[in-house]
């Protein structure tokens, strides 16, 4: 199908865009890379009032390293995240989960920012930012604030930041050099949505986790961080008793929803599946580091 | 509301062009019916099928998924370009001669997506070239054949043929 009309503005500046945002509300809509709006526009899922382009802000495009925290600036490129150096030496699950962001094509396009603002339940950047305790900057005409990730994700699509409010840039603190980060997720075919997956950072000392952050993503309505699940693994080790925990303390962490690509049940099975591998991942490369 | 248009500038094909065009317009829509270009082909029309990949400012992205708008100033190339420049026609004639079109329509896209693959300078792997190709659908599912003269044209590269 064919998007419908719209107005069509593309910001000079990030004054104008704040401007813009406040004038318009939840009228205007901000396009960045546009690889999950231009399908709604398309399938005329959307039909926002006028579409705000920030292409053109390059202020917003980046990734620098400063005082132990990695800025990644809301507009980066997927492909630039995955090509850089900053990235790849001290936000290793970052560089292991952009393999799964979508297809080439749309990793050329599609930005940081975008996937975080937008929310998407099966997207990776949240999973990834809530189990790395980012914080998401977001500017309006009043000014800019912080939101850390467990105050950003609040469900389906749905987010702290306002109307009026645009997300400039991403603050991630470093890896410890103790983190062992894995990343696992099923999909139908590479690259296509995540049904079940997991973003995890884990801290083994004598074959035993010591720290852990198991974040779950693709069956929950947004990124979730599943705590009892952890607590049963501190101080533990992976052995086949730990099956039957992890499916008791998973069933209470997850509420998996029900969508085209399974039932609630199934994508709860394939999640514990996946603790398992994760798990056992993540003490076979404490092994070998 | 009235149709909004805005007037561009880009290069196409090595060719600059200036048009005025709706805003809700995507850039396929753009190539094939305001400049006759054919050759990128509309599946799905929401970036999953690859039909309508080209290139733009020298990366692949999916035409659908982008305004016509947004392509000003850009330079963008197509399957027709790539033809010309003769940039791809070894890899071409690979596609004909393993049989690797079989109805053609995904053809097009699965060549521009191959095309970045090309430029490589050591050996890729062939699930590297699958994964690379995984955003491109075959509803003849010629997949192997396609992935036979990707990986035959790149080793024929690195060889110097």
């Amino acid at each position: 199908m064919k998007a419908p009309k719209f107005n069509y503005i593309k910001a000079n500046s990030l004054r104008q865009t704040l401007e813009l945002l406040d004038e318009l509300g939840e009228e205007g809509r901000i396009i960045a890379g546009g690889q999950s709006l231009m399908p709604t526009l398309n399938m005329r899922l959307s039909q926002p009032n006028t579409l705000i382009d920030i292409n053109g802000l390059q202020d917003l495009e980046g990734i620098t390293l400063e005082d132990e925290i990695v800025r990644i600036g809301a507009l980066t490129r997927h492909i630039d995240v995955a090509q850089s150096s900053i990235i790849s030496e001290h936000l290793s699950l970052i560089s292991k989960a952009m393999p799964h962001v979508a297809h080439v094509a749309v990793r050329n396009r599609g930005t940081i920012g975008g996937s975080i603002a937008l929310a998407d339940p099966a997207a990776e950047m949240p999973a990834c930012a809530l189990a790395l305790g980012a914080i998401m900057v977001v500017e309006s005409l009043k000014g800019r604030r912080e939101i850390t990730a467990e105050d950003f994700f609040k469900g389906l699509y749905e987010t702290e930041r306002k109307s009026n409010e645009l997300l400039v840039e991403i603050l991630i603190p470093v890896e410890s050099p103790e983190d062992i980060s894995v990343f696992m997720e099923l999909a139908q075919r590479h690259g296509d949505f995540a049904m079940a997956g997991i973003a995890c950072l884990a801290q083994v000392k004598d074959k035993k986790f010591k720290n852990l952050k198991l974040v779950y993503f693709g069956s929950e309505d947004k990124p979730t961080l599943a705590k009892k699940t952890i607590a049963s693994m501190i101080g533990r080790t992976w052995s086949e008793d730990c099956c039957k925990t992890v499916t008791e303390s998973l069933n209470d962490d997850l509420n998996p929803m029900e969508n085209l690509q399974g039932s609630s049940a199934m994508k709860l099975h394939l999640q514990n599946v996946l603790t398992g591998r994760v798990l056992r991942t993540a003490l076979d490369r404490a092994e070998t580091q | 509301m009235s149709e909004n248009t805005m007037e561009i500038t880009l290069t196409v094909n090595s060719e600059k062009i200036t048009k005025t065009v709706p805003v809700r317009q995507h850039l396929v829509d753009f190539l094939r019916m305001e400049l006759g270009l054919t050759g990128s082909h509309l599946g799905c029309e929401h970036g999953v099928c690859g039909a309508c990949s080209i290139r733009v400012n020298n990366a692949v992205v999916r035409g659908c998924l982008m305004l016509a708008v947004q392509a000003d100033g850009a330079d963008v190339v197509t399957v027709e370009g790539l033809t010309e420049t003769k940039e791809i026609e070894d890899l071409q004639k690979n596609f004909v001669e393993r049989n690797a079109m079989q109805c053609g329509y995904c053809t097009p896209g699965m060549l521009v997506t191959a095309a970045e693959l090309l430029r490589t300078t050591k050996p890729i792997s062939r699930d590297d070239i699958r994964n690379h190709l995984s955003g491109n659908f075959c509803r003849c599912t010629g997949y192997h054949a396609i992935i036979d003269a990707v990986e035959t044209t790149i080793n024929n590269r690195l060889k110097g043929r």
